[in-house]
């Protein structure tokens, strides 16, 4: 990537606040399981946690932000594949 | 025979191959993990009673571990920056670094292991533990991947900085790829398997 120092500078500054939020969305997390929830409101706040977690780390240090559209049509394509594959279970 | 496209992108689809490949990888990687996460919840919703994981887990070594994996995640992306200002030295601090994050994460996991085989708790000894070892065994397996893969970019790969710096940058961003998804797995398996 042809990209400038201050570019790259400034995309630090961002990895590093990605990083805090991270950290404190860890503790969250562990939070919320002493609050002992019913098992669905557990599990939705949960995944809805780990999604927050996941998106950022996707988005920021995997560099989604400003991605090539092909590869957001190849993750679109798996993403279809991975929620039926997730379904299967719950269709007997 | 030369791989073409490596370094500058490719016209149709606007990536290096490289990189484009490393995705196709990554799209596979979640199938392997999305099957065994459909298993989990087959497992969990035909059984009349499953333990709650935190009653059988330890929570805290979990819970480090997972901020050692993300503390991992954010020294690849800074090498990957030191890099990119052509700073070697830093570059290999946090390249360093990453891998070094990496092993304790093993030795934490393999503490947990450990205890686990202490108190006869096996694969074969009913349907949580035999899913809780067989996510994070391939898990850690992905992880001792990338200590391999990270190590020999930072020892005899980083010779290729000499001779192609901007190759060795593109190899960089796609190891990193590979390293954040490790990253990415873990966090859902933490809550996953530990908290619910």
């Amino acid at each position: 990537m042809a990209e400038s120092a201050e570019h790259i500078q400034k995309q630090v500054r961002i990895y590093l606040s990605v990083f805090a939020v991270l950290m404190v969305l860890t503790v969250v997390t562990v939070a919320i399981s002493y609050l002992h929830l019913s098992t669905g409101k557990a599990i939705a706040l949960a995944l809805v946690v780990a999604s927050i977690k996941a998106s950022l780390v996707a988005l920021y240090f995997m560099h989604l932000v400003s991605e090539k559209k092909i590869v957001y049509a190849i993750l679109s394509l798996t993403a279809f594949f991975f929620l039926i594959l997730l379904l299967i279970p719950n269709l007997q | 025979m030369q791989i073409r496209f490596i370094t500058k992108p490719n016209p149709m689809t606007g990536l290096t191959n490289a990189k484009l490949g490393t995705w196709c990888f990554l799209a596979s990687e979640i199938m392997l993990f999305g099957g065994l996460f459909s298993a989990y919840i087959l497992l969990r919703t035909g059984s009349t009673d499953w333990p709650a994981g935190y009653e059988l887990l330890n929570v805290p070594l979990a819970f480090i571990n997972t901020l050692i994996l993300i503390g991992s995640s954010v020294t690849m992306v800074l090498a990957w920056a030191a890099l990119a200002l052509k700073d070697v030295r830093r570059f290999r601090i946090w390249l360093g670094l990453t891998v070094l994050l990496a092993i304790v994460f093993l030795v934490i996991k393999g503490m947990e292991y450990g205890h686990k085989f202490e108190h006869h708790h096996f694969p074969s000894s009913n349907n949580f533990y035999a899913i809780y070892f067989t996510l994070t065994g391939l898990h850690a397996l992905h992880i001792i991947g990338g200590v391999v893969l990270n190590a020999y970019y930072l020892f005899p790969g980083s010779r290729m900085y000499k001779t192609d710096p901007e190759q060795f940058l593109y190899r960089i961003e796609c190891a990193g790829l590979y390293w954040h998804f490790v990253d990415l797995v873990w966090i859902f398996l933490f809550p996953v398997l530990y908290l619910l």
